[in-house]
């Protein structure tokens, strides 16, 4: 056994370690002594845990086995994944979290004498308000995070699903949701918690639905923060410290990251979540197509620019994922560099379906970091370089977000591509990207268009220099 | 005139707060990824809570419906423990820098 006050002490312990965890990832050489500080947290916490509850009968049995099971599970998972299916992932991980927050509350409120919390139909009133928000946050983090992992793998559409008075529909929930919870105070009725529940999971569903695909960084962060204050909540009922202060940092870090997500759009958080950006604008871009000009060239005409050149910068973005272009970027990037070609990567904040994804992917395929620049970075490079290499990303480098205060994604910070000496621009098609779009870089003088997939063509180039 | 324990509570999280937002703050962004799966595997401390829950109520009979809901949370969060940290750890050992530390 143990007593409360050292079992707090250590659930401190616990919670200075997250912190440290996080505090490692300030630099790529701290980042792994800083995972293993987490690791030690945990550990920390599930140990005295188990003592404090002092229970070493079959019911521990069960708990070994269950952590094995589950502990499997997250091994094989971890170690299987591909790093092009990390935004999947994270997504995933997040419904989980988000449903043992569900379940927990659940058990605190049939058995809340367990946790001090009063008996079954005389919960506390704090406790039950701190549990049933716990619950129902829990319950938008399961269910959004389920959609946004069915979006990101393909299983449903990218694209925005939207209806009438679905904003509307949204409120109401809302707000029944908060005299849900009014009211259960007041009665305690098994009835109304339940119901909190799955009113909360179908109003995760009903937020994600709306949300395009590539405003898929904004959802997994925002989602990341939700299982935060779904772990505070459940940290607030359970009196917790380790609970409260892990909710409050993972709340804050998802709220972080929505937020320089959002600035990376120039858009503001509810424009995200109130949805459908491509829905609206793309018809109106479509007839000035075929018109314009375009220069189009071949991977010998790639290879002998970039062969000539002193300096490229390769711009990458969600193609590159899709393609699975990164190790074949990464040879082509070496050939070059025996060329004696300096080359240096550029990463808009929103590149790739999650933050930081392009630069996991290119760490992958052993690009040094240091090679890896963010857009503050390097921007003012792009007008001393020769070459920018740009595959797999289209409406970050839309010179339009400069110049037309009509445009959609007037006002957003892109990727000066367009003031290097030339641009290589490997694409599919002229299609718009996922702004729905034209993107005057494809008709400039100093772009070359390459139309084939990202991979093959970059592996082509390759094959060349 | 007593202090309310929830205070306390609340005095934690509010600082936890602002600890979170100026660790985050410095954060590298070519290591955000990375910061999503490690918050993910922090948060699935919640498994304290689904221990206490399976464990503590098991007086009567283990598989009380209430007890079975932290078997499950405990699955869950496993899950996540393990998977959320070996796959940050995976990532990070990928970051290298420029050729001096060869593999």
């Amino acid at each position: 056994m143990i007593s409360a006050n050292l079992l707090a002490v250590f659930y401190l312990i616990s919670g200075i370690l997250f912190i440290l965890a996080l505090r490692g990832l300030s630099s790529p050489e701290t980042s792994r002594q800083g995972n293993l500080f987490g690791i030690v947290g945990m550990a920390i916490a599930i140990i005295v845990t188990i003592i404090s509850v002092g229970n070493f009968s079959t019911g521990f049995l069960y708990l070994i086995i269950l952590l094995l099971i589950g502990g499997s599970i997250g091994a094989f998972i971890a170690f299987k994944i591909p790093m092009t299916a990390m935004p999947e992932l994270v997504a995933g991980f997040h419904s989980l979290v988000g449903l043992a927050a569900v379940f927990v509350a659940i058990s605190a409120f049939l058995n809340p004498e367990v946790f001090n919390l009063g008996s079954p139909g005389n919960i506390k009133i704090a406790s039950l308000i701190e549990m049933s928000l716990g619950a129902s946050i829990g319950a938008i983090t399961f269910t959004g995070s389920i959609i946004a992992f069915l979006k990101l793998r393909g299983i449903m559409s990218g694209s925005p699903i939207t209806f009438s008075g679905q904003h509307l529909l949204n409120l109401i929930l809302g707000i029944s949701l908060v005299g849900l919870i009014f009211f259960l105070c007041k009665t305690q009725s098994n009835n109304l918690f339940w119901t909190v529940v799955v009113i909360s999971f179908l109003v995760g569903i009903l937020i994600i639905i709306p949300i395009g695909g590539a405003d898929m960084p904004v959802v997994i962060s925002m989602l990341n923060s939700y299982s935060g204050w779904a772990a505070a909540g459940i940290g607030f009922t359970l009196e917790n410290t380790a609970l409260i202060i892990t909710g409050a940092l993972v709340g804050s870090s998802g709220a972080i990251l929505s937020y320089i997500m959002c600035k990376g759009m120039n858009r503001s958080f509810f424009n995200v979540i109130l949805g459908g950006w491509g829905a609206t604008d793309q018809s109106s871009s479509k007839d000035s197509k075929e018109q314009k000009p375009v220069k189009s060239g071949n991977a010998d005409d790639a290879a002998f620019l970039m062969k000539n050149a002193s300096s490229v910068i390769i711009v990458p973005g969600y193609g590159m994922a899709v393609a699975q272009a990164q190790h074949a970027l990464r040879e082509m990037v070496d050939a070059l560099k025996k060329n004696g070609v300096k080359v240096s990567y550029a990463i808009h904040p929103v590149a790739g379906r999650m933050p930081g994804h392009m630069n996991v992917l290119l760490a992958e395929a052993n690009v040094p970091y240091d090679e890896v620049f963010e857009l503050e970075e390097i921007n003012n490079d792009f007008a001393n370089c020769d070459v920018a290499y740009v595959i797999g990303a289209n409406d970050v480098t839309n010179p339009i977000a400069k110049t037309d205060p009509q445009s959609p994604i007037y006002g957003m910070p892109i990727l000066d591509v367009e003031k290097s000496k030339s641009v290589l621009f490997v694409k599919r098609s002229l299609s718009p990207g996922y702004a729905g779009i034209d993107n005057d870089l494809f008709y400039r003088d100093n772009t070359l268009m390459l139309f084939a997939d990202a991979k093959k063509m970059t592996e082509d180039i390759s094959k060349l220099l | 005139m007593e202090i309310d324990p929830f205070i306390f509570r609340l005095s934690i999280f509010i600082l936890s707060i602002f600890i979170g937002y100026y660790v985050v703050w410095s954060v590298t962004p070519s290591l955000h990824t990375p910061l999503m799966s490690v918050t993910n595997a922090i948060s699935s401390v919640i498994i304290v809570g689904a221990i206490i829950a399976a464990l503590a109520g098991e007086n009567s009979n283990v598989f009380d419906t209430a007890n079975i809901f932290g078997y499950l949370a405990i699955i869950l969060a496993a899950v996540n423990i393990f998977g959320g940290f070996l796959v940050t750890q995976r990532m990070l050992a990928m970051y290298k820098k420029k050729k001096k530390d060869k593999k």
